[in-house]
């Protein structure tokens, strides 16, 4: 079966068709295999290769990843509950209810992209440590640590922003106490909050607000960011494996 | 003159001998101060258009009905206001109900005499001078008047001192 599928994939490669959309026939050599990485927009950020070492399954094993694969998770269950979700008052709650208990499958959704989305904070959080004790804010990695620590952030404002969705006492409060928290800012904070409720109570302008920048602008702000983080990973050189390797650091 | 004797005339800003600014520089400098005003009216702009103008939100000076509403020493909660209401011999005043720690709207107990806060425990008097708890501020009060027609009258945007009480 395998060697069918193998020499069917080799065929499909020599079509014109095949050519036409990865711009190269099969790639046989190692620098012909290079090319087809780099020139390809979803892998031209990986690197070429990878040192066997880092690749090793530890406890710490690919935590970045597993906190892009809870993003991206978070990304997929959380367009699935826009389908059903009006970010209006009372509508917000009881659609909610209704992803609960009505919709087909709305539960399980709907646990998935809470529960993806705490998993992740602490995915985030330990991946930071990681990498904070393997030393991998040292040159020439500090501007991916800052791009991580602004990555972090991200993910703590999208996990806030999406606490006020469900529209209920949680949230109400747990709003409220926070963007008071926010309004201790010295001088900025009370336009700060003013700005981010739309108002100057928690109501119906906060939880459009909240929605959109859920939705849509903390998100792209996130993937333009990890696009970057990823590939500035491959740029300064891959993973943080040199003093493992019992390589002198540089 | 030949290229090669003047290598840097690519792209590089053609001197002039007299130290004038050159009509290049001139006009790159007209062109990016352009685009920096255009960038700073934008932001500008933006954040007045994320300003709301008007807000559905409850008035902040409202009426409270009559007097005779309110029995004597009693604490009365308005929830659609977040006030308190308090009558005492002495006449009236009126009391934040928000809790000044982090916002959240405090419950007055009649068993206890307390004004006290869901969020984080502060507990507070009547007046609003702060038993325990967090919260940093008493609770504040706000101005009670009469109108002409006789009803309660309280404006939350303006605060007063304690000991300003409403005689009737």
């Amino acid at each position: 079966m395998a060697s069918t599928f193998q020499e069917t994939l080799a065929r499909l490669r020599e079509t014109r068709v095949w050519k036409s959309i990865f711009r190269r026939g099969p790639a046989l050599t190692n620098r012909t295999r290079s090319l087809a990485v780099f020139g390809n927009l979803f892998l031209h950020f990986l690197p070429v290769k990878v040192r066997e070492k880092s690749l090793r399954v530890r406890a710490t094993y690919y935590l970045g990843s597993i906190s892009f694969l809870l993003f991206v998770v978070l990304a997929i269950t959380g367009v699935l509950l826009m389908f059903y979700y009006h970010p209006a008052i009372p509508q917000a709650y009881r659609d909610m209810k209704d992803l609960q208990f009505v919709v087909s499958n709305g539960v399980f959704l709907r646990n998935l992209h809470r529960l993806a989305a705490q998993l992740m904070v602490l995915a985030v959080f330990v991946h930071m440590f990681h990498v904070f004790y393997r030393g991998g804010y040292k040159p020439p990695h500090e501007f991916n640590w800052v791009v991580g620590v602004v990555l972090l952030l991200f993910t703590l404002f999208l996990s806030y922003t999406g606490y006020l969705l469900p529209w209920d006492q949680l949230a109400f409060w747990a709003i409220t106490v926070g963007t008071n928290i926010i309004s201790a800012m010295p001088f900025l904070g009370k336009y700060v909050r003013f700005q981010l409720l739309g108002g100057n109570v928690v109501g119906e302008n906060a939880l459009l607000r909240f929605y959109v920048l859920h939705c849509v602008v903390l998100p792209l702000a996130a993937v333009f960011l990890i696009a970057i983080h990823f590939w500035r990973v491959q740029k300064d050189g891959g993973l943080t494996v040199r003093d493992e390797d019992g390589r002198k650091k540089d | 003159m030949t290229p090669t004797d003047k290598p840097e005339s690519g792209g590089a800003k053609p001197k002039q001998p007299n130290g004038e600014v050159s009509r290049r520089d001139f006009l790159n400098e007209i062109a990016f101060s352009a685009l920096g005003v255009a960038g700073v009216g934008s932001a500008v702009v933006t954040y007045r258009y994320l300003s709301p103008n008007v807000l559905f939100e409850p008035p902040t000076k409202f009426r409270a009905g009559s007097p005779e509403l309110y029995p004597v020493n009693s604490v009365t909660f308005l929830p659609e206001q977040q006030v308190y209401v308090v009558r005492t011999s002495d006449g009236f005043y009126a009391v934040s109900a928000v809790c000044t720690h982090l916002g959240c709207v405090t419950q007055w107990k009649p068993d206890s005499d307390q004004i006290a806060c869901p969020c984080h425990g502060s507990k507070f008097k009547p007046d609003g001078t702060k038993i325990e708890g967090p919260a940093p501020r008493p609770l504040p009060h706000f101005l009670i008047t009469l109108t002409l027609d006789g009803e309660l009258q309280v404006d939350k945007l303006e605060n007063v001192k304690p000991s300003q009480v409403l005689k009737v």
